[in-house]
């Protein structure tokens, strides 16, 4: 026991240890044991007891495993079945339940200037939610950089360079007349539709972050029907960083302005603008720009990021 | 209304310009900007502190025009603005002190990056803190556990990534486990904000009928942020996480993400469902018994494990039990026992993962005890912040650890049930051996120097020494005194927790 307790102070002791008392050599110092072990591992075959007797157990805990997760997605599919079969319903106990909704229906198109009431509550009622929202997107984008931008550490060898440069030429499409010609119809009518659903995100379905999505499909396809260098040459790091930064800076500021002016109980002339037209919903029309430039630009550096690990060929 | 109401905003605001900025600055312009900001951060929620204990109520901010159920709030009172603080001050230390670190960890064209993200994670602590609806806290989550994986992936060793990818995948359950919660909630009572919610509440559950769906929809809620901070059964992902970071994302994850968490959770609680309706539902005292077994196989976890980190990062396991028992006892003594304990652990945790890869690198770069032998000698700022934060975890009287042990008994023995108070009197005495054991032996092993033998054998150079670097000792300096006025002044803490639950609901 005293010589358990000084092994363990000592930093000897692994826990494996404890139920390898009984066999011999366990007195070694742990690296000898490990690497004689090691070596044995090398030499001698498995005899076939041990591992069938591995493979029983590996089996029989998988089943376990497997059964276990079973009963509790079941549970969890029952507990939530019943709890959506007995939610109260809405607004019997508690009347107050439609106000907010009621208001955002009747009055969005006056306090907003919005004809899409979706935009309004997003863009105008419940704004921080929407400006947090982006700099989600923004998080994500900037850990995939950290990750997957090509750099001293992360690429180890000329090999490592070499193998992916050919895989990538192997299994490049661009240069295909067929995708050539398809291209050239769809990718203007792609950016074009782009365009129209982020500037009519106050009218009508849409705005920054799905048309940014359309933009950064059209944006994609351009790199895969003609390949990179095409795009590369405006879409470039440097134009994707500033691009970024001014298009959150300006969110967050124009919000922030917003904010506060309207906490302090003071006049923050925006111009709502007509109803319907494009130039209206206040500050709804350039949010949704700027986040639709955020959008297409994280769309497309995911898509170079992960086919080539930078973005712009630098 | 003084113009101070407004640092809350400007304080997530310009994080989150902040983040954006640092991604086109050069890496060292990053790293300053970011100290300086910091600096200024740490100023604005000093003032809000002031400005809420001299006005003696807590204020809120109506972000926009349109108030309360229709637009987004923030609110202030002493704890959020005492929380705010504190987390600022943890995280200004860390960046001070591991900043060497990340250096080896990382390329350094991306060191900007870094700096980035950690901007984003200060916007979003600062905004689960101060928010004043659960939607906001959702947003903001998310870009907590993406900022956290982001700060996790940079050291790019298999080990870290396999770690960040579990870590990602078990976090991104419980946001979506929280979020099932806020949606239900919404269905039953229309609102999103915390406090329009709470009436909705009060008058659901005055039916008996819908309790049951009231305490699932919490309960899911609850799972979701429980799995984020590491309750007992799920704080598998802790010991690889924590212990195989860059150490300024070990300090940050372990003491303020984890932090945030909890204090979301218990602000839903004190302020959403409030403290009468709570008592109806079960859960008070699952998390009590969870939170139990948590600091129980968290210790064993800690005594058993060869490494220096995981086992820190197992005691972590037990602390965040700790926590949890605190809000499982319920009333204003264990709340105030749990908030306290959040505030202890968070310094006294940052300060042991910033100076075990010190004591590590003249070791050969080793984090097993056996190389360890000496390192307290060769690295002597190191050894001696890892010895205060091990005896502040202990409980050893002066440092914070001991007056969270006590504010925990006197919470136990004011329960009304007696088993209760037993259990938890027991689980403190059991937990508080434990703590001993392992921490004892790392500082015994630590300050001991290593025989004639070992330096002949030779592993690694014993010679290696590491002078006074003033970068590691003004921040350890800080997070000490901090722990120790914790310790010595901890009635000022109690009062100003106990002020700010009085104006939390």
């Amino acid at each position: 026991m005293k010589d358990l307790f000084v092994r363990w102070l000592n930093g000897d002791l692994d826990v494996m240890d404890w139920f390898a008392q009984g066999q011999e050599g366990y007195d070694e110092p742990r690296e000898a044991f490990k690497a004689r072990k090691k070596e044995l591992n090398h030499q001698i075959d498995v005899s076939e007891h041990t591992s069938e007797l591995k493979a029983v157990t590996r089996k029989s805990f998988g089943l376990a495993y497997q059964a276990v997760a079973v009963v509790s997605c079941i549970l969890l599919i029952g507990v939530l079945l019943y709890t959506v079969a007995n939610l109260p319903y809405f607004g019997r106990e508690n009347p107050r339940a439609v106000e907010v909704v009621q208001r955002y229906v009747e009055e969005g198109l006056k306090e907003t200037g919005a004809v899409n009431i979706v935009s309004g509550m997003i863009l105008d009622y419940r704004a921080f939610d929407t400006l947090g929202e982006s700099h989600v997107l923004f998080t994500a984008l900037i850990c995939v950089l950290v990750l997957l931008r090509k750099d001293k550490k992360n690429m180890q060898s000329l090999y490592e360079d070499y193998y992916s440069i050919t895989l990538d030429h192997y299994y490049d499409i661009s240069g295909d007349s067929i995708l050539h010609r398809v291209g050239m119809i769809l990718i203007p009518s792609i950016l074009l539709f782009g365009i129209y659903v982020i500037l009519n995100g106050q009218n009508s379905p849409g705005g920054g972050f799905s048309g940014g999505a359309v933009m950064g499909a059209g944006l994609i396809m351009t790199a895969a029907a003609y390949g990179f260098d095409h795009v590369d040459r405006f879409f470039t790091l440097r134009f994707f960083e500033r691009t970024t930064f001014i298009a959150l800076t300006f969110y967050s500021f124009a919000k922030g302005y917003v904010f506060f002016m309207g906490a302090n109980g003071l006049e923050s002339h925006i111009p709502k603008g007509t109803p319907g037209a494009v130039l209206s919903g206040g500050l709804i029309l350039p949010l949704d720009i700027a986040v639709g430039f955020v959008v297409m630009c994280t769309m497309f550096g995911f898509y170079s990021l992960f086919r080539r690990g930078s973005i712009g060929g630098d | 209304m003084g113009f101070i109401w407004n640092f809350p905003l400007f304080t997530i605001v310009c994080s989150l310009f902040s983040g954006a900025l640092c991604s086109i600055l050069s890496p060292r312009a990053a790293k300053r900007y970011t100290i300086l900001f910091e600096g200024v951060l740490i100023l604005l929620a000093a003032c809000v502190l002031g400005y809420t204990l001299g006005s003696g109520a807590s204020f809120t901010y109506v972000m926009g025009e349109f108030p309360a159920p229709w637009g987004n709030e923030i609110r202030a009172g002493v704890l959020e603005a005492l929380f705010a603080l504190v987390f600022l001050v943890i995280m200004l230390c860390s960046v001070f002190a591991g900043e060497r670190f990340l250096q080896k960890d990382l390329d350094e064209s991306k060191i900007n990056l870094y700096y980035s993200l950690v901007n984003l994670m200060t916007a979003a602590l600062m905004a689960l803190v101060w928010t004043n609806d659960i939607f906001t806290g959702y947003v903001f989550l998310e870009i907590l556990t993406l900022s956290s994986c982001g700060v996790l992936i940079v050291r790019e060793i298999g080990r870290t990534t396999l770690a960040a990818m579990r870590y990602m995948i078990l976090n991104l359950l419980g946001s979506g486990l929280y979020l099932l919660g806020v949606v239900l909630l919404y269905d039953t009572t229309g609102h999103l904000l915390m406090v329009p919610m709470r009436t909705a509440i009060a008058d659901i559950a005055a039916d008996p009928a819908n309790l049951p769906v009231l305490s699932i929809s919490v309960g899911i809620l609850t799972i979701g942020l429980a799995i984020k901070s590491g309750l007992f059964p799920f704080h598998f992902w802790m010991p690889d996480t924590y212990g195989k970071a860059s150490p300024i994302s070990a300090a940050l994850l372990s003491s303020l993400v984890s932090k945030a968490y909890i204090f979301l959770l218990l602000k839903i609680y004190y302020r959403v469902i409030g403290p009468e309706v709570l008592e109806k539902l079960p859960i008070g005292n699952i998390l009590l018994v969870l939170g139990m077994l948590g600091i129980i196989f968290g210790s064993v976890s800690a005594m058993l494990s060869d490494d220096i980190n995981r086992m820190v990062a197992f005691s972590s396991a037990a602390q965040i039990g700790y926590i949890y028992m605190g809000i499982g006892i319920g009333g204003l003594a264990g709340y105030t026992a749990a908030l306290f304990h959040m505030l202890a652990h968070a310094v006294t945790k940052s300060q042991l993962f910033l100076s075990t890869p010190r004591l590590a690198e003249v070791s050969g770069g080793n984090l097993g005890f056996r190389y360890l032998q000496g390192s307290g000698l060769r690295n002597r700022d190191a050894g001696k912040a890892f010895s205060v934060a091990a005896l502040s975890m202990i409980g050893i009287p002066i440092f914070a650890g001991f007056a969270s042990k006590v504010l925990f008994g006197i919470s136990a023995v004011m329960a009304d049930n007696t088993m209760e108070t037993v259990c938890v009197l027991l689980v403190l005495a059991v937990s508080s051996l434990l703590n001993v054991l392992y921490f004892i032996r790392t500082m015994v092993r630590i300050y001991i120097a290593p025989t004639k033998e070992q330096v002949k054998e030779g592993k690694y150079d014993y010679r290696v020494k590491e002078g006074h670097s003033p970068s590691f000792f003004i921040p350890m300096l800080v997070l000490s005194s901090i722990n120790v006025f914790m310790g010595l002044f901890s009635w000022i803490i109690v009062d100003l927790i106990r002020t700010g639950l009085g104006m939390f609901a």
